[in-house]
């Protein structure tokens, strides 16, 4: 090993430690008694008790059922919506095309949650305030995954696709039993990509929601740990590693697939 | 009609119908909102012209937004691309503990944003947290970051680049992926320094990336702003009141949705442009191979 190898090691792992520094904190505070939430010891004692005392101060069960709603029914439809769209952009021909194309495109760069206040009218017509489906509705066809699809479905060989169609297969079996399984990894990538972005959505859910029913965790943590009353930081910090232990377990346990993912997407 | 045209529009139908619902048509309907007053009690809204844009000319908290937002910009977006290029070359190389190193640099990305303002916050806790503390063990007097007018700015800034930096990280190793190792190997042989093989075959062959990648951050500077709702509220002041904060503001806190939709457009107008220039970065990228 030369001696740059050795300083880029040496740096390498100061940056890293400095950079899991405050996460670590949260986790030592979470893990400890509130009297040493402001004092480092070694020594001090571990306790588990700072998780139930979180988890009966705020509905957080109710928090996590709605988060955990919001994104599956987001991600379903996104999904199967996504995949229509992908396939008639990339197989089939029709006048107006390109346009339409360049119409989805457009929420690249207007992503929904700018238009706060009209979106939010919408949703008072609609009489969705206030509920999960106010707050996954204008997320539900995703721009981005049908760029992202119709660029794997345009690379599906043609003869593939003509044999389906000679052995008389519709158009709804055709995308079933070929373009489907063929593009598993982009619907994998995107839904890490879909799940982890609506997990941590904040802005528009505040917005949109004002009762327990319907609020996700983002929008619960935030209330619970802005309110005044004297909760203990190290209270806090459990409720914070709580909300996001399900993405950072998942993140762990599929590291590989999460890099990869965020990577084939972001190639293009 | 013909039966593929057909099908193409039963397709493409229901993901159209969201996306002119939540997009098009409101983004349409701010725009006519900024030329209309707000509808306030018994007066119902009314035509105004260009009275919200004059407002907002005039509007002094408008223009410190503005200044806010590009300052936050020009901290956020070289640090984290900074920063990531060095994790990029650092998890790439001979490094023991490569692994490790990847999670440490990825973990943030993962993390809601409000959660990552949480352990911020009490970081940042004048007198208790940890900043402070360390700050005691050289002697140094407590000082209270977020809530002094001339560093709130930048302790905000400094949550967005630790939780941003991974995430740019993992552009940067996939470019690095693709520079052939023929071509590294070969300038070795020519006796090339490392920092004649960074600058001459690294800097150039992840040129497009980087451009993307600055692009992205860009955006996310002027759209993330969860944590400010957490920290600051857009305090001291407005010292970390940025544009997209001001918004929620104007048109949910003073309900003022007129001059709000005004300002929308200010940030649709924004964006716009940084897609475009991502459109011609692209197209550059393409003759470039």
């Amino acid at each position: 090993m030369s001696l740059w190898d050795k300083l880029a090691t040496l740096g390498g792992w100061l940056l890293a430690l400095l950079w899991i520094a405050p996460l670590a904190y949260a986790v030592w505070t979470a893990f400890h008694p509130a009297a040493y939430e402001t004092h480092f010891d070694l020594l001090a004692p571990l306790t588990l008790e700072n998780f139930p005392a979180a988890w009966v101060q705020a509905p957080f069960a109710r928090y996590f059922l709605n988060t955990v709603i919001l994104v599956t029914v987001i991600l379903a439809v996104q999904l199967v919506l996504g995949t229509f769209a992908a396939f008639a952009f990339a197989r089939l021909r029709f006048p107006g095309k390109q346009v339409l194309f360049l119409l989805v495109l457009l929420q690249l760069m207007v992503m929904p949650d700018v238009l706060l206040v009209e979106n939010y009218r919408t949703m008072r017509i609609l009489g969705l305030t206030d509920s999960i489906m106010g707050i996954g509705l204008p997320y539900m066809a995703s721009a981005f995954f049908i760029f992202l699809l119709r660029q794997t479905f345009l690379q599906v060989p043609t003869e593939l696709d003509d044999a389906a169609r000679i052995e008389g297969a519709s158009l709804l079996t055709l995308i079933r039993r070929v373009y489907v399984p063929l593009a598993k990894p982009t619907y994998v990538a995107f839904g890490l990509i879909s799940v982890s972005a609506h997990w941590n959505n904040y802005v528009w859910p505040l917005i949109i929601t004002n009762s327990v029913s319907a609020r996700p965790l983002t929008v619960g943590l935030s209330i619970f740990s802005a309110s005044d009353s004297g909760v203990h930081w190290s209270v806090i910090n459990a409720a914070t590693l709580m909300t996001s232990g399900p993405l950072l377990v998942g993140f762990l346990l599929f590291q590989r697939a999460f890099v990869q993912s965020f990577m084939r997407a972001g190639i293009k | 009609m013909r039966r593929e045209t057909i099908h193409a529009w039963l397709m493409l139908l229901p993901a159209l119908v969201v996306l002119a619902t939540f997009m098009h048509v409101p983004a349409v309907e701010t725009i006519i909102a900024s030329f209309w007053s707000t509808a306030r009690g018994a007066r119902p809204s009314h035509f105004v012209g260009l009275k919200n844009y004059e407002r907002m000319i005039a509007d002094p908290v408008f223009w410190q937004a503005m200044r806010n937002n590009l300052v936050y910009a020009l901290v956020t977006v070289p640090l984290s691309m900074g920063l990531a290029l060095v994790m990029a070359l650092l998890v790439q190389g001979r490094v023991a503990g490569r692994a490790f190193l990847r999670m440490a640099f990825f973990t943030p990305t993962v993390l809601p944003l409000i959660a990552v303002a949480n352990i911020w916050i009490f970081f940042y806790t004048p007198g208790f947290g940890l900043i402070d503390q360390i700050r005691g063990l050289f002697g140094l007097h407590a000082q209270n970051l977020l809530g002094t007018g001339s560093t709130a700015l930048y302790a905000v800034a400094a949550v967005a680049v630790w939780k941003e930096a991974g995430f740019f990280m993992i552009f940067y190793l996939a470019a690095l992926q693709t520079i052939p190792t023929t071509l590294i190997e070969a300038a070795r042989l020519e006796g090339a320094s490392r920092w004649q093989i960074f600058r001459r075959i690294t800097l150039p062959m992840i040129m497009p990336t980087t451009l993307f990648i600055s692009v992205n951050a860009v955006i996310d500077a002027v759209r993330l702003v969860d944590h400010i709702f957490q920290m600051t509220q857009g305090g001291p002041d407005n010292a970390t009141n940025i544009l997209f904060f001001y918004i929620y503001r104007v048109g949910f806190q003073f309900w003022d949705t007129a001059y709000a939709a005004t300002l929308t457009v200010v940030m649709i107008v924004i964006l716009s442009l940084l897609a475009l220039g991502q459109v011609v970065l692209i197209d550059r990228r393409v003759h470039y191979k």
